[in-house]
């Protein structure tokens, strides 16, 4: 199959998977809702209309190539960082600094990506704006709460514009014998993130018992956690064929991808905890925030990007 | 956001000294928000801005007052409120006051600053209250900032 062939056919696939979805979920609505309404099952159709919705926005901007994903990925990264800054307490010393994160070092991010300046956008954010940040800050002389603010901003622009913009990054390696395929790195790890977290909610509600992290989050269970990654993980293995990897190999790279999506889902919990919200907002529905459904993608990203960049490209 | 019949009663009070420097602010001020514009300096103006706002009201218009009286820069969830609020409940008692917490607001666009950032913002509206028969100035203000404030969301994004 030419990569075109291949990326049509896991939009096919996805598809038949969603409306196989959307059936159950119309049955159950009809079953068991019609009685008496149940918020699961309302929640459960909002989630997979979510999903529709979704994988076309996706589906679009794969049809317009690197563009289209590099667009897309920066508007993710500009919706998570304004839901990460209105539940972080800045200050008005901080409005300067803020303006330039959103204004000038998101845009700057995704033009390094666009022009594969891999040598500077792994370290821009990092590095320079770390430092200039902080400096901003500073000039404004507001000193209370300084190192907590600096900190605060920071962290959000690592998690929602440096780890986020690691998904069209990918597009820029390259991979002997892979020219031209490297959409269907991207398909491969949203997929098999994704999916993690959606078999995770699946095996938690049907077999889940033992909360795995109870202060963190009511709804994570280690029935869910085993059965959600190593169910992700075959899918994964089965999903070779789209990649550079071996079989065997695909399933490793699985498996390491929907750990780090496990531990994103448990770090931006923590968050989201200390902060007294449940979600992050309210964009997707069914789902919360950008940042809800994209905590995953986030920590398993950067992973996903330097293991194929070590191992397998040039 | 309010539908559009209701979006066109509705009209917020503003500054006219400041929205009536520059055509662009003028156009903006009166022609797309519809400001009822009002005059705060007391020793010059001519027309009375609790006069104004009562003619408003009679034209069947909803204000948005933002009692206040200017933005607020301190680390107090509100600042005092003016007495402006208390003078127009006494001259239309009929009319509902709804106290309208806008949570964010002043992060998006402090006082001074030229960009705003795009925050995410909610609003929380309140129960209305009215002007008590026998009740003094200050206490009617210090009791209305009270159910602004007691509006506020408890996630601490108050600095």
């Amino acid at each position: 199959m030419t990569p075109t062939q291949q990326t049509i056919a896991l939009f096919l696939g996805v598809a038949a998977v969603l409306t196989v979805a959307s059936v159950v979920g119309f049955v159950l609505e009809r079953r068991f809702a019609a009685e008496a309404p149940s918020a699961t099952i309302d929640n459960l159709n909002s989630r997979i209309r979510a999903w529709w919705g979704m994988v076309t926005l996706i589906g679009v901007a794969f049809a317009f190539g690197k563009g289209g994903v590099i667009v897309l990925f920066a508007l993710a990264s500009l919706a998570a960082f304004r839901e990460f800054i209105t539940l972080t307490p800045t200050r008005r010393g901080d409005h300067l600094a803020l303006a330039v994160a959103f204004f000038v070092v998101v845009p700057l991010q995704y033009y390094l990506v666009w022009v594969d300046w891999y040598g500077l956008y792994s370290v821009f954010i990092p590095v320079y704006v770390f430092l200039l940040l902080a400096t901003l800050a500073a000039l404004r002389q507001d000193t209370k709460d300084f190192m907590g603010r600096v900190a605060e901003t920071q962290w959000g622009l690592m998690i929602s514009v440096f780890a986020l913009s690691h998904v069209p990054a990918l597009l820029g390696l390259q991979i002997p014998g892979y020219e031209g395929r490297n959409l269907l790195l991207i398909a491969f790890l949203v997929l098999v993130v994704q999916s993690s977290d959606v078999l995770q909610y699946v095996w938690g509600k049907l077999a889940g018992w033992r909360q795995i992290a109870p202060a963190l989050s009511p709804s994570k269970t280690v029935e869910g956690f085993l059965g959600g990654v190593a169910s992700a993980t075959a899918l994964g293995a089965l999903l070779w064929w789209i990649t550079p990897f071996s079989p065997l190999q695909a399933g490793a790279i699985a498996l390491e991808i929907t750990l780090m999506g496990f531990f994103g889902g448990l770090v931006m919990s923590a968050i989201k905890r200390d902060r007294g919200v449940k979600d992050w907002g309210w964009m997707i529905e069914g789902h919360g925030g950008v940042l809800d459904r994209l905590d995953s993608v986030i920590f398993a990203a950067p992973v996903f990007f330097h293991t194929i960049r070590y191992f397998w490209s040039l | 956001m309010l539908p559009a019949p209701l979006r066109r009663l509705t009209r917020p009070v503003a500054a006219a000294d400041y929205w009536q420097k520059g055509r662009l602010r003028r156009f903006i001020g009166e022609g797309v928000f519809r400001a009822v514009l009002i005059d705060r300096n007391s020793e010059t103006r001519e027309v009375d801005p609790v006069a104004v706002m009562a003619a408003a009201l009679d034209q069947k218009h909803s204000l948005i007052l933002f009692p206040e009286g200017t933005r607020n820069t301190s680390d107090e969830p509100a600042l005092p409120f003016r007495s402006g609020l208390y003078h127009l409940a006494r001259l239309r008692p009929d009319v509902e006051l709804v106290p309208v917490w806008i949570e964010n607001l002043n992060r998006v666009m402090p006082k001074g600053e030229f960009v705003p950032i795009p925050l995410l913002c909610t609003v929380t509206f309140g129960a209305p209250i009215a002007l008590g028969t026998a009740e003094e100035k200050a206490a009617f203000l210090d009791r209305s900032r009270q159910a602004l404030v007691a509006l506020a969301p408890a996630n601490g994004n108050e600095p």
